[in-house]
């Protein structure tokens, strides 16, 4: 195995590309024979297209699963895509294509795709019906989660007449799953006379202190305990929510109010995960029972905020403002039969990376990375 | 002129006598007025005397007479009258020295040494003319650099400087990632050695479709005073990264 120079632990799923290849070399003929179906495919993919990374991670992990307990089964993310109504050319467009060509052309399908919220920039009805058009192309079923960008102009008006309701739950392949609607803003817009357009852009600034912090709210913590109420305690839980459900970095609105009151709620089960977007970051924390992922954004990366990471989180090094694509993606979660969670971000630039539910209940804490 | 020469001559002679009688004087002086017993200790040598106001942050330097004895009436009035000069200066820090020769010199605020003529402005900060900056001053420098850092403030997160919604804020919070002290570096994806504008400008033709800014451009220029202020206190680093 070659030794990588940086030391990057983005790098390990290449690392391990690499013992696939040589464990070919030194496999006996049985394992060689239930190895080269896999390999011929990494072959040809090597060969006559670019090699999409983020498949070869697939298949690898399909190559584990022969001794693992196995995957019970996948769903993919897109989150962030923060469009502008501007054409098919614009940068933000583009990414959003690219989000879904990648996903499309994933064999095997995933159950499902999350959005992850923020389709639009300003919440404009044009942003959001390039949105809902272009993640139509979607082969799988979309299951769509709102973000503050998509709320603000009008109050979730435009993009409830297109996508429902942002509050719902549904069981999958013995999961059960919860979106919540975690943006919510005590009014601060009011007092203020602002506009809609004015509210919509100060929500929109991360730097600002005018707006309100993140809530899921008291009526949405009561249907989440309702909800929850019907659940028995061992079944795997996984949240939905725009805003981490935890307290990162308040100046940043990387940040959830009530976010005790939701993990309380949430405490009493067996495994929670929860995936979050609006961070733009590779982003890990772990509470008690529960997991936090961030996703990854296709419109532009976030820096890590100056205090309050949390420390298991591995920080992504900085990204290249020279390439648009650095930093940014989309992604995968692997649902296990034992309700653990494995959690995959396909890095458009660079080598996939993995986090893996041994990772986070290790708790490791991470050398402090680059970025900030 | 043969006379101018020799008067000349004649009064050079004379200073010069007069030099050495005068450094004769001194030295006897100084023989006579040295302790004639072992015990004195060295402050009782000194051939001057400090005198202190009552805020501590006034004191005189009075030389030729030594410490241990009260000054003459006529000298302790001028001192007098000096420290009451002085104190009107209340919040600095004066230390005066009355020479020998009757001279006054000066140290405001442990600057240099200037010489003072009684009933004259104070040599404060020689730079203002010799006046104190006002707090209306100092209001007025805090308002024009906060009036720069804002006007950076608001272009960093409008997205006027491009063309299509993108502004500086959107990867940039808090003007984070930006690195300001870390120019001037070689810019490896330009080849160059670049500045911070160099970068600013960059980012306003790239993610922003813009058009670049002239280097004197107040745009520009408030761009960089608002990207400084917010990474204030950062140890300059050039080239790091």
């Amino acid at each position: 195995m070659i030794k990588d120079p940086f030391g990057r632990r983005e790098r390990k799923a290449e690392r391990e590309r690499k013992a696939f290849y040589d464990s070919l070399l030194n496999a006996d003929r049985r394992t060689f024979l239930k190895l080269s179906g896999q390999a011929a495919a990494l072959a040809v993919a090597g060969s006559a297209i670019a090699p999409h990374s983020f498949q070869l991670v697939e298949l690898l992990k399909a190559a584990e699963n022969e001794t693992e307990p196995q995957v019970s089964f996948r769903f993919a993310y897109i989150s962030d895509t923060h469009m502008f109504d501007k054409g098919m050319t614009h940068r933000f467009v583009k990414a959003a294509l690219k989000a879904v060509q990648d996903v499309n052309a994933l064999d095997p399908q995933p159950d499902f795709i999350l959005f992850g919220g923020d389709l639009a920039q300003l919440g404009q009805p044009g942003e959001l019906n390039l949105g809902k058009e272009i993640l139509s192309e979607l082969k799988a079923p979309v299951r769509m989660m709102v973000g503050e960008h998509d709320w603000f102009f009008d109050m979730g008006e435009k993009w409830q007449e297109l996508f429902g309701k942002p509050t719902y739950s549904f069981d999958h392949q013995g999961a059960h799953f919860i979106t919540l609607q975690s943006v919510h803003e005590k009014d601060f817009w009011t007092a203020r006379k602002m506009t809609p357009m004015e509210r919509m852009q100060t929500v929109a600034g991360l730097d600002n202190a005018v707006q309100s912090r993140f809530e899921v709210g008291e009526e949405q913590r009561k249907w989440l305990a309702d909800d929850l109420a019907k659940v028995s305690k061992d079944t795997p839980i996984v949240v939905f929510s725009h805003s981490p459900l935890y307290k990162y970095y308040r100046n940043w609105n990387f940040w959830t109010d009530d976010a005790e009151q939701v993990q309380e709620l949430l405490f009493p089960f067996k495994k929670v995960t929860v995936i979050h977007g609006h961070t733009h970051q590779l982003l890990t924390n772990h509470i008690r029972n529960i997991a936090f992922h961030g996703m990854l954004s296709t419109a532009w990366p976030w820096p890590y905020a100056p205090t309050g990471l949390p420390t298991i989180t591995i920080q992504m090094d900085r990204a290249d403002p020279f390439d648009q694509f650095d930093g940014c993606g989309d992604g995968a979660v692997e649902v296990r039969k034992d309700g653990e969670v494995n959690k995959n971000y396909n890095f458009w630039s660079r080598n996939p990376f993995k986090v893996s539910y041994e990772m986070v209940a290790s708790g490791t804490p991470a050398k402090p990375g680059p970025s900030y | 002129m043969r006379q101018t020469l020799a008067r000349r001559i004649l009064i050079a002679l004379s200073v010069v006598i007069a030099v050495a009688v005068t450094l004769g004087l001194a030295r006897l002086t100084a023989h006579a007025s040295s302790p004639s017993t072992a015990v004195s200790t060295k402050a009782s040598q000194s051939k001057w005397r400090v005198v202190t106001a009552c805020d501590q942050r006034k004191t005189v330097l009075v030389e030729g007479y030594p410490d241990n004895q009260p000054l003459p009436p006529t000298k302790a009035r001028q001192v007098a009258s000096l420290l009451t000069d002085l104190m009107q200066y209340c919040n600095e820090e004066v230390n005066a020295r009355i020479a020998s020769d009757e001279h006054i010199f000066l140290s405001v605020n442990g600057s240099a040494f200037v010489q003072y003529v009684p009933g004259r402005a104070l040599p404060l900060l020689l730079v203002n003319g010799g006046k104190q900056f006002t707090q209306r001053d100092q209001a007025i420098w805090k308002a024009e650099l906060t009036r720069m850092v804002d006007e950076g403030n608001k272009l960093f997160h409008s997205s006027k400087l491009g063309t299509n919604g993108i502004s500086c804020d959107m990867c940039h919070p808090n003007a984070a990632n930006t690195h300001p002290e870390t120019y001037p570096k070689f810019q490896t994806q330009l080849k160059k050695v670049a500045l911070l504008r160099d970068m600013i400008n960059w980012c306003i033709e790239n993610p922003l479709e813009g058009k670049t800014l002239a280097d004197d451009d107040p745009q520009m220029k408030a761009l960089e005073a608002y990207i400084l202020s917010q990474r204030a206190g950062k140890t300059i680093e050039p080239g790091k990264h």
